[in-house]
C-alpha cells in the first residue's frame, strides 16, 4: 500500500495484475460461475416443444420437488435424515473430540502426540477405504462386530441392512473417520489458554471439572462455533460415504438418503427417473441456500457474539 | 513463574495425590481405548490381507504365519486392477493441484497485501466467498462447462476444478502470513533496484509454514474426492485410486483377498504420507488459531 505512494513515479501496475489475474480467472470459470449457473439453471426447464432447448420456467423446479407426490417424500425424507445425520455429529462426533482434546492436553507431549496421530488417522482415510472398512468389518460372514460386541455381552445385527439403524450406523462410522479434526482444533485450542489462568483457578480451589467448565469451555467457545459450522457445512454437503456403503439410492428404503444422495439421483437419472441437470440443479440450490444460512447465521450470530471472549 | 514452581511442590495431602493418580490413570484408559478404536480396523484389515482365505475367517486376529502367509489378495488386485494406473493418476491430479494452489494462491495473497489499488477490499471478499460454499453445489454447471471445454475424463479439468476450490482458503491462510513479513525486507530490496516479481520470490522462503499448512489442507481432501472424478473423469485411463478403488471394490465384492488387498494398497501412500506431514498438520493449525 505504502509503495505506490513511496514509489519514484507512478506506472501501470502490470505486476499487479499479473499476480491476480491466473487465480482470478480460474476461480471465476470454475467455481463462481458453475454455482451462479447452477442456481440459474435451477429456474430452467427443458421446453416441450423442443427438449435441447431450455426456456424460463421461474421457481416451478422447486415447487415441483417440494410438493409432487413423486419427489416431494424424498426431499423430506433426505432433509431430515440429513438434520439426523448433523444431529449425530453434533451429539456424539463433537463433545468425544472435546472429550479427547481435553485428556490430550493433560498428557505428556511425547505421548499425546502419539494418541493424537494414531485417533487422526481414519480422517486421512477416503470415504471409500473406510465405507468398505466397516463394511467388512460389520459383514457377519466375517464376524469381528460379535467378537467384539461379544467382549461387553452385546450381540451384533445387520445395521445396515436394517431400515431404523442404518442412519444411525452411517453417522457412526463418519464420527469415527472425523473426530480427529475437531479434536485437533479444540486440543489446539485448549493449549492456547494461558497457563496463569488454569493455575489461578486451581490455586483458589477449584476442580478439573470446574476448571473445564468455567474457564477453559468459556474460552474455546469461538472454537466450539468453528467446529459447528465446519461440521454443518460438511454434513449437509455428504455424499460418498453413503454411495459407497449403501449406493446412490441409499438403502433400504432411502434409509441413508440424505440431500447429496437425491442431487446425484435428480441430476444423474435412477431406475425409472431420466437424468434432469435442472431438477439437480434445483437440489443444489436448496442445499445451497440451507449451507448459506447456516454460515450466515454463524458469521452474523455466534462469531460476532464471540468475539469478545478472544484475548 | 517461580512462585508456581514453589507451589507446584507445597507438599500435598495424600488424598489430592491420589485423586491426581486416579485422574491420570483414567486418562491413559480412556486414550488408550479409544485409540484402538481408532487404529482396530485398519490393523484388521492389513493384518488379513497378508493371509489365506481361510486364515482369514478362521482366525482373523492373528499376524499372518509361515503357514498362513499369501499375496493371493495381491496378486488378483495387479492382475485384474490398474492400481499402478490409478497411482499414477492421483498423483498427477493431486500434485498439479497443489502446485497451482500453492503458487497462485500466493501470488494474490502478496498482491492483496503488498499493494493499494482500487478494489483491493473487493477482491479479497470475493476471494474468501467460496471458503465456506461447496464447489459441489456448482456440479450441475460444472459437468456442462467441462464438456464445452473439451476437458471431460482429463487430468487438467480435475485440476483446474480442485485448484478453484482450494484457493479461497489459500489465499486467507497465506494473507495472513504475508501480512506479517517485515516491510523493510522488501523496501530494502526495492532500494536495490529489485523488480515486485524478485521480491515476491524474497518473500515465498519466509511464508513457507503457511504453504505447508495449505499443502496439508488441499492434499487429502484432493487425493480422497470420490465425487469429481467420478462425474468428470469416470474413464479408465484417468481413473484415480479412489475411484478406481472403489469400482475394484464393487467388483470383487466376494473376494475377500482381493478386497482386502486393494483397501491396504489404496491405504498405504496416504497414511505415508500423512505420517510425512502430520508434524506440518499441527503447525498449520496452531498457525491458524493463533490467526
Amino acid at each position: 500500500m505504502r509503495v505506490l505512494a513511496r514509489g519514484p513515479r507512478r506506472k501501470f501496475p502490470t505486476h499487479i495484475i499479473v499476480f491476480l489475474a491466473p487465480a482470478f480467472l480460474i476461480y471465476t470459470v470454475f467455481m463462481v460461475y458453475p454455482l451462479f449457473d447452477s442456481l440459474r439453471l435451477s429456474l430452467f426447464a427443458p421446453d416441450p416443444e423442443s427438449p435441447q432447448e431450455e426456456t424460463f420456467v421461474g421457481f416451478q423446479n422447486y415447487q415441483t420437488l417440494l410438493t409432487s407426490e413423486f419427489s416431494g417424500p424424498r426431499v423430506q425424507g433426505a432433509l431430515q435424515n440429513n438434520v439426523r445425520f448433523f444431529a449425530i455429529h453434533m451429539l456424539v462426533q463433537n463433545p468425544i473430540a472435546l472429550l479427547l482434546a481435553t485428556l490430550l492436553a493433560g498428557v505428556a507431549r511425547r505421548t499425546g502426540a502419539i494418541y493424537r496421530t494414531l485417533i487422526f488417522t481414519p480422517t486421512v482415510l477416503s470415504f471409500v477405504l473406510v465405507g468398505f472398512i466397516w463394511s467388512i468389518i460389520l459383514n457377519p460372514i466375517w464376524g469381528i462386530a460379535d467378537d467384539v460386541l461379544g467382549l461387553v455381552g452385546l450381540d451384533a445385527a445387520p445395521w445396515m441392512g436394517l431400515p431404523e439403524s442404518a442412519l444411525n450406523t452411517l453417522g457412526l462410522i463418519s464420527v469415527w473417520q472425523f473426530v480427529g479434526i475437531p479434536m485437533m482444533l479444540f486440543l489446539v485450542a485448549i493449549i492456547g489458554i494461558p497457563e496463569e489462568v488454569i493455575e489461578a483457578a486451581r490455586v483458589d480451589g477449584a476442580t478439573s471439572w470446574g476448571v473445564f467448565w468455567r474457564i477453559k469451555f468459556p474460552l474455546i467457545l469461538p472454537t466450539v462455533g468453528v467446529v459447528s459450522v465446519l461440521t454443518f457445512v460438511g454434513n449437509f454437503n455428504a455424499f460418498d460415504l453413503v454411495y459407497t456403503m449403501q449406493g446412490a439410492l441409499a438403502g433400504p428404503n432411502f434409509s441413508t438418503d440424505l440431500l447429496g444422495t437425491l442431487f446425484y439421483r435428480t441430476f444423474f437419472g435412477f431406475q425409472l427417473t431420466p437424468p434432469s441437470p435442472t431438477m439437480g440443479a434445483a437440489v443444489a440450490g436448496i442445499m445451497f441456500m440451507i449451507i448459506l444460512t447456516g454460515v450466515v447465521v454463524y458469521l452474523l450470530g455466534i462469531q460476532a457474539r464471540l468475539r469478545q471472549y478472544e484475548f | 513463574m517461580t512462585t508456581l514452581t514453589a507451589r507446584k511442590l507445597a507438599p500435598r495431602r495424600f488424598g489430592q495425590f491420589f485423586g491426581r493418580t486416579i485422574q491420570r490413570i483414567a486418562t491413559h484408559i480412556i486414550l488408550i481405548l479409544y485409540t484402538a478404536l481408532a487404529v482396530f480396523p485398519v490393523i484388521l484389515v492389513i493384518l488379513n490381507s497378508f493371509k489365506a482365505r481361510q486364515a482369514i475367517f478362521r482366525n482373523p486376529y492373528a499376524l499372518p504365519t509361515a503357514e498362513t502367509f499369501s499375496f493371493i489378495g495381491y496378486e488378483t488386485v495387479f492382475s485384474r486392477g490398474n492400481f499402478p494406473l490409478y497411482f499414477f493418476n492421483s498423483l498427477v491430479i493431486t500434485m498439479g493441484t497443489l502446485v497451482l494452489i500453492m503458487v497462485l494462491g500466493a501470488m494474490v495473497a502478496f498482491a492483496l497485501t503488498e499493494y493499494k489499488f482500487r478494489g483491493n477490499t473487493i477482491l479479497g471478499l470475493y476471494f474468501s466467498l467460496g471458503i465456506m460454499i461447496p464447489i459441489r453445489l456448482g456440479t450441475v454447471s460444472l459437468l456442462r462447462l467441462i464438456v464445452d471445454l473439451g476437458l471431460i475424463n482429463t487430468h487438467i479439468g480435475l485440476i483446474l476444478v480442485y485448484t478453484a476450490s482450494g484457493l479461497p482458503l489459500a489465499v486467507f491462510v497465506l494473507s495472513n502470513f504475508m501480512r506479517q513479513v517485515p516491510s523493510d525486507l522488501k523496501d530494502a530490496a526495492r532500494v536495490d533496484g529489485a523488480s515486485e516479481y524478485r521480491i515476491f520470490l524474497l518473500v515465498l522462503p519466509l511464508v513457507r509454514p503457511a504453504l505447508g499448512t495449505v499443502l496439508i489442507f488441499n492434499m487429502i481432501p484432493v487425493w480422497n474426492d470420490l465425487w469429481f472424478p467420478l462425474i468428470l473423469a469416470p474413464a479408465e485411463s484417468v481413473k484415480t485410486v479412489t475411484l478406481g478403488a472403489q469400482t475394484f471394490l464393487g467388483q470383487f465384492l466376494n473376494d475377500w483377498n482381493a478386497v482386502l488387498a486393494s483397501l491396504t494398497l489404496s491405504m498405504i501412500p496416504i497414511v505415508l504420507l500423512y505420517i510425512l506431514f502430520s508434524r506440518q498438520l499441527i503447525r498449520g493449525l496452531t498457525a491458524g488459531a493463533i490467526k
